[in-house]
This record gives C-alpha cells, structure tokens and sequence, in this order.
C-alpha cells in the first residue's frame, strides 16, 4: 500500500474504534474479500466487538460433492470433452476428483473462458463438448452469453452442466438460519457490479442489516466496516455501496437480461449446508439441446458424503477454518480434503495462507 | 474466482474487443457491454467484459487487483 492509503487505512481503524457501541459480526461473502482480509491480517487490528466471519463466498467451495460425481460420471462417458474451470480440477466429489478422472484417461480440459470450449466444440465437431458452469452471477452472464454465441451458430455439440449459484437466495438462508448469528454483510463486489443493489435490499428492509457493497483492498474492507458501524449507531440499516469504482445501483442490466433470457432459479444443494429453494440456476426448458443434465441423463447412485469435513460449519460461519480437527493436519493446500482448502478462495486455503502463525497451529 | 480485471478497449470488431491489460493485448468479448467504445476501461471477467468503468476507477482496480493477484501466487 501506498503511504497515503496506509496513513487513510490508520484513520479508518480509528475510526471504527472510537465509534462502534455495540458488537457486530460482519460475514462477508466473497472469496477475494476472504483472502485480502486474511492476508492484510485486519481481523487482529479490529475492535474485539468487531467479529469477521467468511461465508459461503467461493463458488468452488460451495459445489456439492454429490453435484460433482454427476459431473465426473458424465466425463467419463465415451465421446465427451469436459471443459472446466481450472479451478474445479482438484475438488474433492465423494469419491474422486476431476484431476484423477483425467488421469485415468476422461476427456478432461482447463478453459479460461466458456469461449474456449465453444472454440473446442467447432474444432471436435465428432464429440460433445461438455461446459461445467460453476460460478454465481459474475459468472452467470458470462456463461449466459457463451450460450447465446452456442445459439447463434446453432452448435449441436456444446452444452452446460449447469451448477451456478446465486448469491441473494443464501443470504436469506444464512438469516433464516437459527444457528447463524449475524449483524451485517459485506457484499460481494463483482456479484454487485452485474446484480446492482435492488436484489439486496430486502435484507435491510426485511431483516434489519447492513450490507456494504466493498472493494477488494483493505481500505476499501475498512471503509466498508465503518459505513455498517455508522449504519448502526444512526439505526438505519441500508445497502450501500463503498466500491462505487465498478458498482452501479443498477448494476449491468444488460448481463442480467442474458442470465434471464437462458437460466431459471432452481432449488440447489450447497455443500455443507444442503437444498436451499430458488438458489440456483438451470438452463430454461427452451434450451434443453444446450442442457448436459438433460441431454446425458445420468443414473448413477449417491456417493458417501466425507463426514470429518467441516466446510459447511465453516460456510456459515458457525466454524473457524482452525476450529476444524483436519485443518492443517490431514487437509492441507497440498493434499486437501475439503474444497475450502483448495480453492485458493477457500476459506480454510486462506487461513491456512495467511493465519497460522495467529492461530497457533504450526505447519 | 468472482476477481475482474480492467483494462482499456483499442479496437472493435462486431461482439469482440482488442483490449489492452497492462501492457497486454487480448481478444475479449463485448456483447454483455454494448455501449462500450474504444477508449473506454472495462472490466473483464472470463474473456468478457461485464462492465464498462472510468479510467481512475480502472488505474485504482488495477492497482488493487495487482496487490490481489501477487498474494494468490
Ligand atoms: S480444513 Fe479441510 S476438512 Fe476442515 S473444513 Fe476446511 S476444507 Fe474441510
């Protein structure tokens, strides 16, 4: 950090010191929050009212391990190419992962864009290209767009596993929940710049909270915490938004006028946390051809969830990574057992990156 | 996996951009951004660009997405 920003870091801290009066837990819901609040070690400059915790924030993390062996099934079926995220690769299913079904010879590709697997399908005309859409509404649209083009150029061999996520549904879950205690949300500033504010605000109006749309620098995490402190003393829960460089009220209409036209809300299982209702998205009945769970219908029987993981206490805040009795011991960034420790989003990944020291728990 | 980056458009060709990320040259995508021209900052997302933003914006994401990329590596 530059001087300046360091010195307006120092007053914003001040700040939240002098004038929070009353204790708040703050989750903020997005992996790149997760590890710059992890790497800046804000959490220990904070007044001991001031409680972090990370939620459900990685769309990696949050994939369902069942949802994953449906995926890994489908890859290994003759004249497939399963295109994904790079970092899908090493998330544990029950049984497996991406990387080891690659191994043992599936069809498996890295793309860094849904564009590369529209590029694989008109270049294997002969085999399927498989898409795995993972992601919340950042993403979405992306993915959303890579259909329309799929369209347009009527591909018959190019289709999306669809397992997006959206981030409003389980935020109310998170407040419906009677085991998570919660006073404020930071949101997630890419989720913003395509939702806007309007998706957000029954959690003012409904529940009472503050939610702070953040940027991703520690100042922008702190200036964030002090609009939700202001917020408090004032009592006037409201969405705002700090990272005013990408985000508009509006947000992008545009991006989600293409999430609309391709996707529909569907009940969806979180890992660790179970169905929520309405919390994620499938492709429309229109565009089935471009739907792989209803083109490939797969029948393969439920794998045996992993039980000593504890990522869905962690994904609610209900748990510290280190709280976990593998953290650090049997699960590691090299050799994880859950996905919060793969992704470098993950909580535990970050945790582990960053907290050790301040955990007490050596290496 | 929710990180965008800026970057500055020099050419349109129909729904692609030439777009310049630090230094850079990359096709992107630019139909989730119709109203984006050349000269404008984007922010990319997966080879799209999903939104268009000011440039001091873009000079203060940049800086702040460099400080976010160097603590993933
Ligand atoms: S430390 Fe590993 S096993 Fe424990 S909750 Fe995190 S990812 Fe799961």
């Amino acid at each position: 950090m530059h001087s300046n920003k360091k010195e307006y870091a120092r007053f914003l801290l001040d700040s939240i010191h002098r004038e929070i009066d009353r204790p708040i837990t703050v989750m903020e819901v997005c992996g790149t929050h997760t590890v710059s609040i992890a790497r800046s070690g804000l959490r220990e400059l904070l007044p001991e009212q001031m409680q972090l915790l990370s939620g459900p924030g990685c769309p990696v993390c949050v994939t369902d391990d069942l949802d994953l062996d449906m995926v890994m099934a489908l890859s290994r079926q003759e004249g497939i190419i399963l295109a994904t995220f790079g970092d899908m690769m090493r998330v544990p299913g029950t049984e497996s992962t991406l990387q080891q079904e690659k191994s043992k010879g599936a069809d498996v590709r890295v793309v860094y864009s849904p564009t590369d697997a529209l590029q694989l399908a008109s270049e294997n005309p002969d085999l399927q290209v498989v898409f795995l859409g993972v992601g919340f509404e950042t993403t979405t649209p992306v993915v959303a767009a890579a259909l329309d083009q799929a369209v347009q150029l009527g591909l018959k061999n190019f289709s999306v596993f669809s397992l997006h996520k959206l981030v409003p549904p389980i935020m109310r879950a998170l407040l419906e929940d009677p085991e998570v205690k919660l006073d404020a949300f930071i949101n997630p500033g890419h989720v913003c710049t395509i939702l806007g504010t309007e998706p957000f605000r029954f959690i003012a109006e409904e529940y009472g909270k503050p939610c702070v749309v953040a940027g991703f620098e520690a100042a922008d995490i702190l200036e964030a915490l002090l609009m939700i402190v202001r917020q408090y003393r004032e009592g006037r829960p409201a969405v705002e938004i700090q990272y005013k460089r990408a985000v508009r009220p509006e947000g992008n209409p545009v991006a989600v006028g293409f999430i609309e036209k391709y996707f529909q809300p569907v009940d969806a299982r979180w890992r660790g946390i179970g169905m929520v209702a309405e919390s994620g998205l499938d492709l429309r009945d229109e565009y089935a051809q471009f739907d792989a769970k209803k083109r490939f219908p797969l029948d393969i029987q439920p794998g045996v969830r992993r039980k000593k993981c504890s990522c869905g206490e962690v994904l609610k805040g209900l748990k510290l990574p280190y709280q976990c009795p593998l953290f650090g011991k049997a699960c590691t960034p090299a050799k994880p057992v859950g996905p919060c420790m793969v992704s470098t989003e993950g909580s535990c990944a970050a945790y582990y990156r960053y907290g050790r020291k301040k955990a007490g728990v050596s290496s | 996996m929710c990180l965008a980056i800026p970057s500055k458009i020099l050419k349109i060709k129909g729904q692609m951009a030439e777009v310049d990320i630090g230094g850079n040259v990359k096709e992107v995508n630019i139909m989730l951004t119709p109203e984006a021209k050349v000269g404008d900052y984007v922010l990319l997302h997966a080879g799209y660009a999903i939104q268009v933003i000011d440039e001091k914006a873009a000079n203060e994401i940049f800086e702040a997405w460099e400080e976010a990329y160097n603590a993933l590596q």
